[in-house]
């Protein structure tokens, strides 16, 4: 029997929603955060998988769900590295591979101080239908998302990007700002932006027994992040920002699931755009590879 | 002569073994920390969780050691002063491959230092997460 075409759409749409939400997935790494990082880094050897989605409808155009799949290793105590594969469907346009992150973070200091800094270098080669948001850079704004995909997709964007990740725990509260710059390999304007975020587990106490709906395994929190302009054009005009109220929700078994509701806060942002996304963490799974390929017992 | 030259050799390899054990690099002032939750029964059950959750995978599920992460059931961990066991989950050593778990709550980091303390290896029925590959 063949499928209509409105119900191949509606087959496309599931199989997308389905792609985000049937990953499985970990403690997140970041806490609730979507677009801040802290620096928890990754666990030496630990490989986690997530994902991260984003849906929402800007003022003159489509509904669309941006996913990002990420995945992070631990290569050293001290160094994590990631990579994300992008893609996006918008209602009525079809679905799209929009490319590829290879991210770095390295932790600069040995110890844990009152503020810990972390560079953070990522090259990415995305096209510019790409709708992940993962970060707000320069001018970006509501017009980067109703560009139609048959001509966002032609246009590259091979960029650097470095962030300076500074943040601390504090009784049971993380703070985390992160300073944003970037560069397309072209001959464009370096970039700016912003993200902060601040968050707190619902219980610092663990419970003896093993529970999923424990305080201990709620974290909530808000984040702010945006666009400062550009090198040439340095400030907060014709910028897009949001703040964001987040909540992570980790399970025993080990897949950890988060929210976030962010709403624009300037006449150049998307007025609500909705995150979620489930992360899983796998220990270890260098040295068990490493004994898979060798044919010992994992 | 030639002894003396011998044990010579065996106190600074035995010194140089020494000076790479983390618990004996920590500074002094660490070991002032008390822990708040000592000799709690329930704190030791929760840290057990959180062992198995957090530290398993490396230390092995009876705290023997895989690979370069050192054995933890042994008088030099559960002997050590708490402050000292609390210092180095906040620091972590990034040279020597143990993370940082400063993301913890301060809570949870002593409950499990609770349980690190304690001398016998963790019953099997000790309400934890299975320690399984996944977490």
């Amino acid at each position: 029997m063949q499928m209509s075409c409105r119900n191949r759409k509606h087959a496309r749409w599931l199989a997308l929603l389905a792609a985000g939400l049937w990953q499985p997935s970990a403690r997140a790494g970041e806490g609730p955060f979507f677009i801040t990082y802290t620096h928890q880094m990754e666990e030496p050897g630990n490989l986690e998988f997530a994902t991260k989605n984003l849906a929402g409808q800007p003022a003159g155009g489509n509904l669309f769900l941006g996913s990002a799949t990420e995945f992070e290793y631990g290569a050293k105590a001290w160094w994590t590295t990631e990579l994300y594969l992008d893609a996006q469907g918008t209602s009525g346009q079809g679905t799209l591979f929009t490319g590829f992150r290879w991210e770095n973070r390295f932790r600069l200091l040995p110890r844990e101080h009152w503020i810990n800094p972390v560079l953070y270098v990522e090259f990415e080669d995305i096209n510019e239908a790409d709708k992940t948001l993962l970060e707000v850079v320069g001018h970006d704004g509501v017009d980067d998302l109703t560009s139609p995909n048959n001509e966002a997709r032609y246009g590259k964007q091979r960029e650097i990007e470095t962030k300076l990740i500074l943040s601390s725990h504090y009784r049971g509260w993380t703070i985390a700002e992160n300073i944003i710059a970037e560069k397309n390999v072209a001959h464009e304007p370096y970039e700016f932006g912003y993200a902060v975020g601040i968050s707190r587990p619902l219980g610092l106490f663990a419970r003896p027994a093993r529970c999923n709906l424990c305080a201990e395994n709620f974290e909530a929190g808000i984040e702010m992040y945006g666009g400062l302009g550009t090198h040439n054009d340095f400030g907060l005009h014709d910028t897009s920002h949001y703040i964001a109220p987040t909540l992570a929700w980790s399970l025993a078994g080990g897949p950890a699931l988060r929210v976030s509701t962010g709403f624009g806060l300037t006449g150049n942002s998307a007025r609500l755009l909705l995150r979620f996304g489930v992360s899983y963490e796998i220990a270890q799974a260098g040295r068990a590879l490493r004994k898979l390929l060798r044919g010992g017992p994992s | 002569m030639r002894r003396a030259f011998h044990a010579g050799l065996c106190a600074l390899v035995g010194v140089a073994g020494m000076a790479g054990s983390l618990v004996q690099r920590v500074p002094m002032t660490a070991a002032n920390s008390s822990n708040p939750l000592e000799g709690s029964e329930s704190a030791r059950r929760a840290g057990a969780k959180l062992y198995a959750r957090e530290c398993a995978a490396c230390h092995g599920a009876n705290r023997e050691g895989i690979g370069k992460a050192p054995r933890l059931l042994q008088p030099e961990v559960y002997a050590a002063p708490p402050g000292v066991l609390f210092w180095i989950l906040r620091n972590g050593s990034l040279r020597r491959g143990m993370p940082s778990f400063a993301h913890l709550p301060e809570p949870q980091r002593w409950q499990i230092i609770t349980f690190l303390r304690r001398r016998m290896p963790p019953e099997p029925s000790a309400g934890a997460d299975s320690g399984g590959l996944g977490r």
